[in-house]
């Protein structure tokens, strides 16, 4: 093989991973935003940003206002048409373990995790304001009894939201690592768990 | 590395990937040709089995995930349920070219099973997933709800 043969192979193969990394969007920690003295200020900037994870496709997409879940950068409708039924997991007869197995599988390029469902509509939070999700968020009626610690432990280690940084296929990841985002909660939660104003 | 299956109730063994799609293992392993290949990406239903009662997109399944579990192919099926679909299907002169009908029978019998009395709504959402490209859609709900009615006696 000639030497440009090589180096044309080479540049190829650094542009697909270049491509494939693209989408992956690095995710400010919370040192960034130590210099903000005022601490409620500085709780609201760290929900901000842990809101670019929060408002991602990868997330926002099963946390539906109504029936149906959504799919892709533009949130469209999930297709084949499915509906959250009775248990959030799908309609009897087509329920999410239908097509979704317990990881993601290249063959078909579904995406899969061993508890895909719909969240609940109560942590709905499509057309919600970054706001009214941290509300939701830390509203133990809303949230699943979760406590400050039980929402950090599950934005940190919950292995289904985890999948947000792990989709499969061609889908773009949500920005940062799952533990970039437990250190802004835990951050957002030291400094008092500030929602921002819009 | 060998996964144990049973498929219609006989216990069979594949000795391949455990990666491969069921719906490969199905038909060209055991060759039970009945579950049809119409995409390969979850969005027809021409591949549906059951496994444990419930439905499951044949192609987007490794093998391995069924493993000890029951699965059921379109020749396997034996329930009142499925008794009931069939003579519909028939009855009503549901099939046209015939190639989605399988999969299209599969979730209608495992809708019958879970609620014999499904209304539009749940015959909608339970056969959203199985689409026929010659539309016969209207009489794969009326066979339902005839099958329905059959089972209420």
């Amino acid at each position: 093989m000639s030497s440009l043969v090589k180096a044309t192979l080479i540049m190829i193969v650094l542009a697909g991973t270049a491509g494939s990394l693209a989408g992956a969007e690095d995710l400010r920690g919370p040192e960034t935003f130590a210099s903000i003295t005022n601490q409620s200020e500085r709780s609201r900037a760290l929900f901000v940003e842990a809101g670019r994870v929060l408002q991602h496709p990868r997330c926002l997409n099963c946390h539906p206002v109504g029936e149906r879940p959504t799919q892709g950068n533009d949130g469209h409708p999930h297709s084949p048409l499915v509906v959250r039924g009775a248990d959030d997991k799908g309609a009897i007869g087509l329920r999410c373990t239908t097509c979704h197995q317990n990881a993601n599988y290249e063959p078909s390029g579904v995406p899969g995790h061993p508890l895909w469902h719909v969240a609940p509509k109560s942590m709905a939070w499509q057309t919600k304001s970054l706001r009214q999700i941290c509300e939701q968020i830390k509203d133990p009626r809303r949230n699943g009894g979760k406590t400050p610690a039980a929402i950090h432990e599950h934005m940190a280690h919950d292995s289904l939201v985890g999948w947000g940084w792990m989709p499969g296929a061609n889908r773009e990841p949500a920005p940062g690592t799952q533990a970039q985002l437990g250190a802004l909660i835990a951050a957002w939660i030291e400094s008092g768990a500030a929602c921002p104003a819009s | 590395m060998s996964v144990t299956l049973n498929i219609n109730g006989t216990r069979r063994e594949f000795d391949g990937d455990p990666d491969t799609p069921l719906l490969w293992v199905i038909r060209d392993d055991l060759g039970l040709t009945g579950t049809k290949y119409g995409c390969g990406i979850a969005q027809c239903g021409a591949c549906t089995v059951h496994v444990d009662g419930q439905t499951l997109r044949s192609c987007s399944a490794p093998v391995s995930a069924v493993a000890g579990r029951q699965v059921t192919t379109i020749e396997g099926l034996a329930s009142p349920a499925a008794k009931a679909v069939q003579k519909a299907w028939v009855a009503l002169d549901v099939v046209q070219c015939g190639y989605c009908q399988s999969g299209q029978i599969m979730s209608a019998t495992a809708l019958l099973e879970k609620k014999p009395k499904p209304s539009d709504t749940d015959i909608d959402h339970a056969m959203a997933g199985n689409i026929c490209r010659c539309a016969t859609y209207q009489r794969i709900r009326a066979a339902i709800h005839a099958a329905s009615a059959q089972l209420a006696g």
